[in-house]
């Protein structure tokens, strides 16, 4: 593995070593990428992924170079090629590409040649998320194999349910998205369900993983209101209640409380949204050391 | 005069394996020659000599785009694939939407243009889909294909007033672009399982088809000549079909990257298979190719669209639409066509000379015709690489293909090929 672009490039296998490797991570601290120099390249807002990944290179004893669109060079208009030019010739070792057009990790690595992982591009991928929430679920669960999945929300807008739809049935689960058919007719739909009603899913799946409606990828005219949203397909307390035992609510954040998830579910005591957001730092750890070792 | 010897010659009565004489731009004798009587002669055993390719759809981005293309390049990149005159489309900068524009381009044309250029002009002013163009001054220096190609006139209101204007004209015909902007907002390639596994935003069949089935009916309405360009679905074609089974003067085009490529191309996420109408599926080839072969569609059209290569290297999704096609067009409509060779001057020589007004190109080879002639060899195999045109932005380069243009003769000389 050279570089980390979408889930789908990995195997079955090589999931299930990356999370057995971010396990052994979990609240601990190496040595392995001293000298190293990660770059975190933010071409569109994040709070919780650049975070975590800043964290993990640091708990991976890499130095770290932070880059957002908003205050650099890109502001002036410069082309996402020199700056990635410019960051390699500054000497970066290993760059983390967030980008709103798919593809551009894969251009990144192209004009650079270093090992590049994906932190969300557009629609398409967000690989660590998808690992961190395989994680979350493995945890709580002790396996995947066999788990029922809803994904409620504007799927077809989705780097993160695209990940979801990808490796949970290759591990075994099955997977049920859930939401109008404005947001289900762009989501790839071969190896899993559709249903356009919440109550019909919410009692039979061990995850409701919810998804943020997407307003800034144009999901705002895929529904009427966030008002008649909540009402078909928001998690309230009363859907909270018809969860099966020991189902969870996952969601990949951030969330909009009132719109997708009501405040009460989201603080309540099936919510594993910290859970998850835990497992970033281990899970990023694990693939930038993995991308490391296996540079040529 | 040269003489071309040995090579299978489209007739009147279908191929004859003859000699061919030109002199003075035009064919003077078709028969038995002695070579002895020739200044130049060309041996071309196993090759077939037709009417030189016409191509209705070309982008030579003059004025304004040079750095693309210009009108030495882009004519001469279609000598090299075989093409004895080419209609260059209006969307440049500014747009051909007048007298004045029209001239200048047809006086570039004169001074640095390899091949005969036809000049298409826009419907209306600035492209903008709303006043009306100069369609008088533009008919007048000579435009008979009036387009806005790059978007299409989208509101029905104007485009039925353009359908009446332009039926007083004899032999204007509106070419039309069918895209809904609306249904195809914000989209990159076919809305398919290819688009839906990227998570990059799709254009459905309907943003083309919605259109050509409401233009079908103005049409009907208004008695004006409407081509319809690169039409890229089967369910387009049945519209097509339907229309002229009604009577309707109606023509259609296909490129040769929907002949012969899917969607499934989209999956690396080149901007070099990013083109619009996009890509589309399997069964959308298939129903082309039948379309295209039963005369539904009449013609094929390259749409010719060079970029930079630092234009085209940048993601998918803002990368310009469009590949270039002059130099790869034969090969890949012969494969289209079943390798019937006798259909692929039909359909890339005849037919689209006849949709320009291009009296002198497309004329079956006889005593007296212009010599405006392509001689090419159906079984050469040959691997794309390097290009005449400006610009490389093709998704053929490395593939390999089965037919190629020898030589491309305009008005009597060799302008690709053959003896310079």
């Amino acid at each position: 593995m050279k570089s980390l672009f979408t889930i789908a490039e990995l195997s079955s296998d090589q999931i299930v070593a990356l999370l057995d490797r971010a396990e052994s991570y979990t609240d601990k601290r190496t040595n392995e990428l001293v000298n190293v120099t990660v770059a975190t390249l933010f071409m569109e807002p994040s709070t919780r992924t650049r975070l975590s990944f800043e964290l993990a290179a640091h708990r991976l004893g890499a130095e770290v170079v932070s880059f957002a669109a908003e205050t650099s060079s890109v502001s002036k208009g410069e082309s996402l090629k020199d700056t990635a030019l410019t960051v390699a010739a500054l000497g970066v070792d290993l760059i983390v590409v967030r980008h709103p057009h798919a593809g551009s990790p894969e251009l990144v690595a192209g004009w650079t040649n270093r090992p590049v992982v994906n932190g969300g591009d557009g629609r398409r991928a967000h690989p660590t998320q998808t690992l961190l929430d395989l994680l979350t679920m493995r945890q709580i669960f002790g396996k995947i194999d066999g788990l029922t999945v809803g994904i409620v929300g504007d799927v077809g807008n989705s780097r993160v349910a695209r990940g979801l739809i990808d490796a949970l049935p290759r591990m075994g689960a099955g997977v049920t998205l859930v939401g109008p058919s404005t947001f289900t007719e762009s989501a790839p739909t071969d190896l899993v369900q559709v249903s356009h009603r919440i109550d019909e899913v919410i009692a039979t799946v061990d995850v409701v993983y919810l998804l943020r409606v997407q307003k800034e990828r144009g999901a705002g005219g895929g529904y009427p209101s966030d008002a008649s949203y909540h009402r078909r397909y928001g998690l309230n307390a009363a859907r909270q209640g018809l969860m099966k035992p020991g189902a969870v609510v996952m969601h990949p954040g951030p969330i909009n409380r009132g719109v997708e998830i009501a405040s009460e579910v989201a603080d309540g005591d099936r919510s594993v949204l910290l859970h998850q957001v835990r497992n970033g730092v281990p899970v990023r750890m694990a693939v930038m050391a993995s991308l490391w070792e296996g540079r040529s | 005069m040269i003489v071309i010897r040995g090579a299978s010659v489209l007739t009147g009565s279908g191929l004859t394996k003859t000699d061919v004489a030109i002199e003075n731009g035009v064919v003077s004798r078709i028969g038995s020659i002695d070579p002895a009587a020739a200044d130049h002669v060309v041996t071309a055993d196993g090759c077939v000599l037709g009417p030189g390719l016409v191509d209705v759809h070309v982008h030579l981005r003059e004025p304004g785009q040079t750095w693309k293309e210009d009108i030495a390049s882009g004519t001469e990149a279609a000598a090299e694939g075989g093409f004895t005159a080419v209609v260059a489309m209006p969307n440049t900068e500014p747009a051909i939407d007048s007298a004045k524009v029209t001239r200048q381009v047809q006086e570039s044309a004169a001074r640095s243009a390899r091949i005969e250029v036809a000049v298409a002009g826009a419907l209306t002013r600035t492209r903008s889909g709303l006043e009306m163009a100069d369609i008088d001054g533009m008919y007048r220096a000579g435009v008979r294909i009036f387009t806005d190609d790059g978007d299409s006139v989208a509101d029905p209101g104007v485009l039925r007033r353009l359908m009446r204007y332009l039926s007083d004209f004899p032999d204007a015909v509106i070419a039309q672009h069918a895209e809904d902007q609306s249904i195809g907002e914000g989209g990159h390639l076919h809305e398919g399982r290819v688009s839906r596994r990227l998570g990059v935003v799709g254009l459905p069949a309907t943003a083309e088809t919605a259109v050509i089935a409401r233009d079908l009916e103005l049409v009907a309405e208004t008695g004006c000549r409407y081509h319809a360009q690169h039409i890229s679905t089967a369910r387009s074609a049945e519209l097509i079909e339907q229309a002229k089974s009604r009577g309707l003067p109606v023509t259609s085009e296909v490129t040769p990257h929907h002949l012969s490529l899917t969607d499934e191309e989209c999956s690396g996420l080149d901007p070099n298979v990013k083109m619009y109408p996009p890509l589309r599926t399997r069964d959308d080839v298939d129903a082309l190719r039948e379309a295209l072969k039963n005369g539904v569609i009449d013609m094929i059209a390259t749409d010719h669209a060079p970029h930079a290569p630092d234009e085209k290297g940048v993601a998918f999704e803002v990368a310009p639409r469009g590949i270039t096609g002059l130099e790869t067009a034969f090969p890949l409509g012969l494969e289209a066509l079943d390798r019937d060779i006798e259909l692929l001057f039909q359909r890339m020589a005849i037919a689209p000379a006849q949709l320009a007004g291009l009296s002198r190109h497309g004329v079956i080879p006889a005593p007296g015709s212009p010599a405006n002639l392509v001689l090419v060899d159906p079984n050469a195999r040959w691997t794309v690489e390097g290009f005449r045109s400006k610009s490389s932005n093709s998704p053929f380069v490395g593939r390999e293909m089965t037919g190629r243009v020898v030589a491309t003769i305009h008005e009597g000389e060799f302008v690709s090929g053959g003896i310079q």
